[in-house]
């Protein structure tokens, strides 16, 4: 069994109360942090763990905790990025909903390394059974004294608030996201300034996952070193794994970062294998947004070694062979699955959650999805394949916020790797529109 | 004496040097220099706070950081909003790769875009207009149904046509912050998103007309404008006028005898100097109401100088261009009216028409 960090007490009936929780070491690490720790060596020991943003991007988060801004007489807020709405992953909504009080613990250590005395969870707007939940364990954790006014003595104030969102995609990009939490359309903002400096209410700000935050606590309690020797590498501790698609046992995994993609897929521990009788044909390593990789791609790397599940191992290759580890969202698709259709599905998603500021983006989502959609329902042209690598191309990087490249990515790729598979849809249209056809020319399954 | 100069930066743009205050965008140290250096702009407003970022038409190469870090920038920068540092080195019309993606950002922008011009009243001095014809292609490679709206009434001043719209904000900064209430903004999302005053509520303001001037594009126009006239039919004048509210000082918009339109002056950049009252702009439309200032004067590029309405008074070669090219007609390549795809060759994409500015071939 690998090791479990987050998930650790998963199966013990009634985590979710904070006294359950208490009994199994809950809350040691705020009081260990708060009692015996300086806020500074809160953040040195973040920094030795080596831990990354866990929301998709993976930028050390140490790191990112140093750069705050610290002016005098300015408040400074921790925001947790609790708006998971990336297609595939559902990592932080099992977190939360199963042990809120993990959160919560990462929450008060972080918020007391950085100095907030006030910090948000913006909770996505469709979960609002998840902020019922939330707010009864900040309850119970304030009754318990671990929130609130001079919180064990210690003379530190925090304040916990759970604000549920509206629902848009957008608002997990960070800026989009301050923007919503001050009441206002949750529109990206241009950057500089970054969030450290100016975030929320013009103050400097953090924002993370919850599963970065969640783990500062096991850091606290067993040492950056310790969290550190987890992993391989620069990927270091545990990752938490939305696992869904074509797979025998779909759900929420906690892996060490370093096991291999073939293990992973075909172990029982984890997604037990394709569904009898079918091939895996296709992998989306990291939620919808990041490059789809073909069978033989996925599990082993350009060179011929095993693809392992870390950061470096998925991107090696850069986007012609590789893709990215992302948020996590594992989607494992079989040989019935028709890339096309799937494709104009992501496409379809970003059209949707454009926010429609910057022109790139607005216009060229629209573009893709109806070119994709033409193709998918036989009117497309052999052009329109180069068309959508150009129009993805003139996306890419010139967008205000990331929106742009999550959205040209799946296409992009899906061409890269599976173009004989829109040229069949293109040459034979009266075949391809037919219901649950699926391109079954030369393809590597494994 | 020395420590009291402010420290100025050296920025090269394009090979030109030029100094300008720290705290400066690229886009601004770029006008310093003038003329064909200045990256277009669809949404920045140097007048409005806040403007700009959002079109990406400005987008520009940083080949240099700084003259302490010399590093490239990974990506282009949106030169509106991003400030210089001393040593940067900043490629515009030069680069490729700039050059290539404001060809795509004009497509972007026209894709949605009804291109209606003949019927528009903005026609002659729109900035998408010379946006598209300075940086973009000659044809559209966009085949499916264009967004529409309804035309929305707005108050007894201004027409909203949404269709035209591109959706660069000012005149949501500009009711912001020239206004006492702003009561329009951006609806929806995506390429659904509309500007619109919810739910269909009337702008009215003393100063609510100065959306018109700020549109880049004829998606607000002046009602008592409308269809009256071809702006390059028209002669502008300067004039003031003694205004409790505003400056007084505008443009009057002369056909014959008759002022058919006031706006506020405008600068090179096609920036608003000082904002008028709706007094100013919708009232008074006789010459005895103002002073008059004198000839305004216009841009030898524009096609409101004279003669400039004839395409091959700017481009001489341009005549010879087109009647060289070759057209191609989608309607006859394309039959969507039937399943049977029909193969088309791949130089379906090459450029079928010339660009103004392209080399002799």
């Amino acid at each position: 069994m690998g090791k479990k960090i987050l998930l650790e007490h998963i199966n013990v009936p009634g985590i979710e109360t904070y006294d359950v929780y208490r009994k199994q070491g809950g809350y040691t690490a705020v009081e260990k942090a708060l009692k015996t720790m300086t806020p500074d060596e809160v953040v040195e020991e973040v920094k030795k763990s080596g831990v990354r943003g866990r929301g998709g991007a993976g930028f050390p988060m140490g790191m990112k905790w140093s750069f705050l801004a610290k002016p005098e007489g300015v408040p400074r807020y921790l925001v947790c990025n609790a708006d998971e709405s990336e297609p595939g992953t559902f990592k932080d909504h099992y977190l939360m909903k199963n042990l809120p009080h993990v959160l919560i613990e990462g929450m008060i250590i972080s918020s007391y390394a950085l100095g907030a005395n006030k910090s948000f969870i913006y909770v996505r707007g469709e979960l609002m059974y998840v902020v019922r939940i939330l707010e009864k364990a900040i309850a119970e954790a304030k009754a318990a004294g671990f929130l609130g006014k001079n919180i064990l003595g210690t003379g530190y104030d925090l304040e916990l608030v759970v604000q549920p969102g509206g629902g848009a995609y957008i608002c997990g990009e960070e800026t989009a996201l301050l923007e919503s939490l001050e009441g206002k359309r949750g529109n990206p903002r241009n950057k500089p300034p970054f969030p450290a400096v100016k975030g929320l209410y013009q103050s400097p700000t953090v924002v993370n996952n919850v599963e970065s935050i969640a783990t500062t606590s096991w850091i606290i309690n067993n040492g950056g070193e310790a969290y550190a020797a987890i992993g391989i590498g620069r990927s270091a501790g545990t990752k938490l794994i939305s696992a869904s698609g074509h797979i025998k046992k779909p759900g929420v995994y906690e892996i060490e970062l370093g096991v291999p993609v073939e293990e992973f897929i075909y172990s029982d521990e984890w997604c037990g294998g394709i569904r009898d009788g079918h091939h895996l044909k296709a992998v989306v390593a990291g939620g919808s947004s990041v490059p789809i990789l073909p069978a033989n791609l996925i599990l082993k790397l350009a060179n011929g070694d095993p693809r392992l599940m870390t950061y470096e191992s998925l991107s090696d290759g850069g986007f012609q062979t590789g893709t990215m580890l992302g948020s996590g969202g594992f989607i494992v698709f079989d040989e019935t699955s028709c890339i096309v259709r799937n494709t104009w599905n992501f496409a379809r998603f970003y059209h949707h959650e454009s926010c429609g500021q910057c022109s790139p983006c607005r216009e060229g989502t629209g573009w893709m999805e109806r070119v994709l959609h033409r193709i998918e329902y036989g009117h497309g042209n052999q052009h329109d394949i180069d068309l959508l690598v150009d129009v993805a191309k003139k996306i890419e990087g010139n967008t205000i916020c990331p929106l742009g490249d999550a959205a040209a990515w799946p296409v992009a790729s899906a061409i890269r790797h599976f173009r004989d598979e829109f040229e069949w849809h293109i040459t034979n249209p009266s075949e391809a529109t037919q219901p649950g056809a699926v391109f079954k020319g030369d393809m590597a399954l494994v | 004496m020395e420590n009291t100069q402010p420290q100025l930066f050296k920025v090269t743009i394009d090979g030109i040097e030029v100094e300008v205050e720290p705290g400066t965008t690229i886009l601004q140290a770029a006008r310093k220099i003038g003329g064909d250096m200045a990256p277009p702009a669809m949404c920045y407003y140097q007048p409005l706070k806040g403007s700009g970022g959002k079109c990406r038409a400005c987008l520009v190469r940083v080949a240099a950081g700084s003259a302490k870090d010399p590093r490239p920038m990974p990506k282009l920068v949106a030169s509106c909003i991003t400030p210089v540092q001393d040593g940067m080195v900043v490629e515009n019309s030069t680069n490729e790769q700039v050059l290539s993606t404001r060809k795509a950002i004009v497509e972007f922008l026209l894709i949605n875009h009804p291109l209606d011009c003949p019927v528009c009243d903005q026609a002659g001095e729109c900035d998408l207009q010379n946006f598209a014809f300075n940086h973009g292609m000659a044809t559209t490679r966009y085949e499916e149904k264009r967004r529409t709206f309804d035309k929305q009434d707005i108050g007894p001043y201004i027409q909203l046509h949404m269709t035209r719209c591109i959706l660069c904000y000012r005149c949501v900064f500009t009711a912001d912050q020239i206004t006492q209430k702003r009561v329009h903004g951006v609806l929806g999302r995506g390429d659904a998103a509309e500007i619109g005053t919810y739910i269909e509520k009337a702008i009215d303001n003393d100063f609510s007309g100065n959306v018109i001037d700020v549109c880049p594009v004829g998606a607000l126009t002046d009602k008592t404008f409308r269809f009256k006239n071809r702006v390059w039919f028209t002669k502008p004048v300067d004039a003031h006028r003694d205004c409790p509210t505003c400056s007084g000082n505008v443009t009057l918009w002369y056909r014959g005898e008759d002022v058919i339109r006031v706006t506020a002056r405008k600068n090179e950049w096609n920036e608003v100097t000082e904002f008028i009252c709706n007094t100013c702009r919708f009232d008074k439309k006789s010459t005895s109401d103002w002073v008059i200032e004198g000839p305004t004067k216009v841009s030898r590029s524009s096609v409101i100088s004279v003669n400039k309405a004839r395409r091959d008074a700017i481009i001489p070669d341009f005549q010879k261009k087109l009647a060289a090219a070759t057209y191609t007609d989608v309607h006859e390549e394309r039959d969507t009216s039937q399943l049977g795809i029909q193969q088309l060759p791949p130089e379906r994409f090459a450029p079928v028409l010339p660009h103004a500015n392209d080399p002799e071939p």
